[in-house]
């Protein structure tokens, strides 16, 4: 599992530079008028052929988001954002295409060129079948492909952009929509509900294993605009679907703001699986650029013996603000978290979970690796909390930092409530280097320093990595050993 | 986006009253702001469970009205208090006896001090502006606190306590404070220890009163201690069951000091304890134990701060917490390492026995490391008492609640065999036995 050869090749092929998603696309827009307004929520609820309803929805999160303060309790500062400065809505001219064919080659082009298979012909050739992964890719604000589509209808699985799901089953959303992340949770999710324009929209029918693992490209590449898209995966009683989600965005000067909202519901017996590989682009050595990440991710385990499941890689973003939480109310439901955060330049990261017990028996496993370089700062927050009625809870967490260099700060936030005496919860955390004995060890059997340096750092990642699916694994490798370039020596 | 502004609570504006009242009294010129103080906690407010560092302790809901100041007691109810007082009696130690918060000479053994050991009553330090005093305060975090700064602004008494270098007395000094009384009250002492170059001292500290009076003490213990000097503290709360007991323990430690700070509460409805430790110098050692046993209706809360500013120090912090009942215990640890503190080694746990299902107990171990090569770690537990080894117990012919007991007993001596000085070791297990006796 470690190639270890290939992980440093790879760091050199690449030169100082290491972002190498930082192109940028050429192509005609559709914008909204800078900044925020009623209008322009009217108008992004027009482009969408919205209900009423939804329209209402939306006006509804603006209205509260004015009276909103953006956050300031985590361990990040940053420029604040000015939000009339942004716009709100940009989507490539081109309008609706009915097959690949019709999608703006220039589009077509940055997804080959970030190795995501549009075409499903493609992927049948790279791919052996049962491995078949179906996309959904947003461009900015809308979505421009979905593919495998008809397949995934034939097992009754509903996998399509959100905007079209509100058209199409405005029941299925209007029931499950805002009802894990309500309108009302948090600066970010309140203004994502106001002017989200795109995402994916995910339905597993009862007892269905979906046949391929799904999964959603978020691509940021217009300039000064905002992406906020909203995901919302409904996993029916007994099923199964694991959800792959990857992101990047062009090399700019200045800070773009992405502020999305994913919701996970599953009900009785069902399973979803959640995997991030996050490179938005995390600015230049000096701090200069990059994404400001500020997601609100959740998932409720509303069914008995549900299990939710994220597992995430960040290794890009300027600033990241994200917290995938479980809410554990279905008894004997489960959820778990594995994280890796890597930061390195002048990057911040807060970064955790929350695991709400509130049924009897619910378990959650927490495993956060953080590795800290260059001059950047990597925080942990947590929390775990057992409701009265939560009779036998189980919590276990660790969380590991790892530092690299004496310029970076890696910090520790969790908290832990229990409320009643069967809940049992253990939490470990640690803090240390790269032990010198271990690199010494790796460098005498003819390893450099940096060889070791990313042996050592594959170990210290390898409990989260092997709940990857298996290309993602590598990919999400190859980005830790590229994230980390530069910091050894 | 609007601001929101706390009204006062009533609490708070009691405090402004009496401190405009108490102002009169006060030295024109004194070595301590109590002004700036009073201005730092006015601008602050009681704090609510909406300030981070308080989210588990709402003193703003806690504490519904201002007790005023006691004042100094009659010697016959001194006397008569101290005589049924049982913390760390019968250990021989030189006594300072604090009753509602103001020095009993009569009952104190300032002829008694040991040899290179020097008490300076604060009255009078304060009444002569004695130098001591600009050494008050000596962690810069703790003076962000509005509970410690309240303790400045309302300062009555306590005292100025100077170890000569490379003097080690061998019996202790006992800080013995006393409440006694029908009505609700406030106190606010100050006890500054200064620890020269190679001394060693130990410091007992016990705090009690009559059961059933909302009396508010807020005690603050400062201490540097020097190079190679060693501090051992041993503290004990058996508060009367109504009451709100705050305190602070500032420590600074200079190059390859020491220190032994181990905290036992058994008392009060609501205990605050609140410990920050500046590391100063390099290659320090530092013991931060505390243990809580509640019964219903109690809350106790360890607050710690641990500041390695300096090389190699070594921090060991273990908590343990049973509760009954309804109770909820508190801890707060943080463990900041600076960039200059490289080889830093810091430990800190926080384990939790919870013995019925009303308990609760709130964790928030945190570490802030800058330097790279540290090995810190913080681990927390929760949970109640394991059911494998009650039955190993009740398996050897012993009933369940002995078997539950002795389980307790193993569980927060854990933290309690810390304590070098051995009669306040067993004092401490003494009261955990009553505690677990009165329980049956």
């Amino acid at each position: 599992m470690p190639a270890v050869q290939e992980t440093i090749d790879r760091v050199r092929s690449i030169d100082l530079d290491q972002y190498k998603y930082g192109f940028e696309t050429v192509i005609e827009m559709e914008k909204s008028e800078k900044g925020l307004s009623e209008d322009v929520v009217r108008f992004i609820s027009a482009k969408k052929n919205e209900p009423e309803w939804m329209l209402q929805w939306r006006l509804d999160a603006y209205k509260r988001w004015l009276t909103m303060k953006e956050p300031e309790w985590a361990r990040v500062s940053y420029d604040r954002v000015d939000y009339d400065n942004i716009y709100y809505y940009a989507a490539p001219k081109r309008k609706g295409p009915e097959s690949l064919d019709e999608i703006d080659p220039e589009i077509l082009k940055t997804y080959e060129k970030l190795g995501i298979p549009l075409r499903e012909v493609e992927v049948l050739e790279g791919i052996a079948p049962e491995r078949r992964v179906a996309v959904d890719a947003v461009f900015d604000s809308v979505s421009v492909a979905t593919t495998f589509k008809k397949e995934l209808e034939k097992a009754g699985v509903i996998f399509m952009p959100i905007s079209e799901a509100i058209r199409e089953y405005p029941d299925l959303v209007r029931k499950y929509l805002g009802s894990v992340v309500p309108v009302t949770d948090n600066f970010f999710a309140t203004l994502n509900s106001a002017v989200f324009s795109d995402g994916s929209f995910v339905y597993i029918p009862p007892g269905v294993r979906c046949p391929m693992e799904l999964s959603t490209y978020f691509r940021i590449n217009e300039r000064d605009t905002g992406q906020f898209e909203r995901t919302l995966i409904i996993a029916d009683k007994g099923s199964y679907v694991s959800y792959l989600e990857g992101c990047t965005a062009p090399k700019r000067d200045d800070n773009q703001l992405h502020a999305a909202v994913v919701e996970l519901v599953a009900l009785d017996d069902a399973e979803i699986k959640y995997s991030t590989v996050q490179n938005w682009y995390p600015g230049d050595n000096e701090g200069k650029g990059g994404i400001y990440n500020f997601v609100t991710k959740r998932g409720d385990c509303r069914g008995a013996r549900s299990k939710i499941s994220w597992t995430q890689v960040e290794t890009g973003s300027a600033i990241t603000w994200k917290y995938p939480s479980c809410i554990l109310r279905g008894d004997e439901s489960r959820g778990e978290f594995y994280s890796i955060a890597v930061s390195n330049g002048m990057q911040q990261v807060d970064s955790g979970t929350k695991m709400i017990h509130l049924g009897k028996n619910t378990t959650s496993r927490i495993i956060s690796k953080g590795i800290s370089a260059g001059r950047s700062q990597n925080t942990y927050r947590g929390l775990v909390s057992a409701h009265k009625k939560a009779k036998g809870a189980r919590n276990f967490t660790n969380c590991d930092s790892l530092l690299i260099g004496d310029q970076c700060g890696a910090h520790t936030v969790p908290y832990i409530e229990s409320k009643n005496a069967s809940a049992v919860f253990e939490h470990e955390a640690t803090t240390s280097k790269i032990s010198e004995e271990q690199k010494f060890y790796c460098q005498q059997r003819g390893l450099s320093e940096e060889e070791a340096t990313a042996l050592i750092v594959n170990g210290f990642v390898r409990d989260v990595l092997q709940q990857l699916p298996m290309e993602f694994a590598v990919e999400a490798q190859k980005l830790i050993s590229i994230s980390l370039e530069g910091s050894v020596g | 986006m609007a601001e929101i502004a706390n009204l006062r609570s009533p609490a708070e504006a009691g405090l402004s009253k009496l401190f405009e009242s108490a102002r009169r009294s006060f030295a024109a010129e004194e070595a301590i702001s109590r002004e700036e103080a009073f201005r730092f906690f006015e601008a602050t407010g009681l704090p609510s469970r909406r300030v981070e560092a308080f989210k588990y302790t709402d003193l703003r809901a806690a504490i519904a009205e201002a007790a005023p100041p006691a004042e100094a007691p009659s010697l016959d109810a001194a006397k008569a208090a101290v005589g049924v007082a049982r913390g760390f009696a019968g250990i021989e130690a030189a006594r300072l006896t604090f009753v509602n918060g103001h020095l009993v000479r009569e009952l104190s053994d300032l002829d008694r001090i040991p040899e290179g050991v020097t008490v300076v009553p604060m009255g009078e330090a304060l009444a002569k502006g004695d130098a001591a005093l600009k050494r008050l305060a000596p962690v810069e975090q703790a003076r962000e606190n509005p509970v410690y700064q309240l303790n400045t602004a309302f300062l009555a008494d306590g005292a100025l306590i100077t170890v000569a270098p490379g003097v080690k007395p061998q019996t202790p000094v006992h800080l013995r404070f006393v409440g006694t009384g029908e009505t609700p009250f406030s106190t606010a002492t100050r006890v500054l220890v200064q620890l020269g170059a190679d001394a060693e001292f130990s410091l007992l500290e016990s705090h009690e009163g009559p059961n059933g009076v909302t009396i508010q003490p807020n005690d603050a213990l400062d201490v540097v201690v020097g190079e190679r000097a060693a501090f051992r503290h041993t503290r004990l709360n058996i508060e009367g069951d109504a009451t709100i007991a705050l305190s602070t323990l500032s420590l600074k430690l200079e190059t390859e000091a020491s220190v032994e700070t181990v905290n036992l509460v058994t008392g009060a409805v609501l205990s605050r304890h609140q410990i920050y430790v500046h590391i100063a110098g390099d290659d320090t050692n530092v013991v931060v134990n505390g243990a809580a046993m509640l019964r219903a209706g109690q809350l106790a809360d360890s607050t710690l701060l641990a500041d390695h500013a300096a090389v190699g120090g070594v921090g060991r912090e273990q908590f343990k917490t049973v509760i009954d009942g309804d109770a909820t215990g508190v801890f707060q640890g943080k463990i900041i390492v600076r960039q200059v503190a490289q080889k830093t080694d810091g430990k800190m746990k926080s384990d939790c026995l919870l013995l019925t299902d009303e308990g609760q107990m709130m964790n928030k171990p945190e570490l802030e490391i800058f330097a790279d090569d540290v090995a810190c770690g913080h681990g927390a537990t929760c949970g109640a008492p394991d059911e494998d080894l009650l039955f190993y117990l009740m398996a050897r012919g012993l009933p369940r609640a002995a078997a539950q007991s002795l389980l307790v007993q193993a569980f927060v001596g854990e933290s309690v065999e810390a304590v070098t000085h051995e009669g306040a070791r067993a004092a401490l297990i003494g009261e955990i036995e009553a505690w677990l006796k009165a329980r049956g």
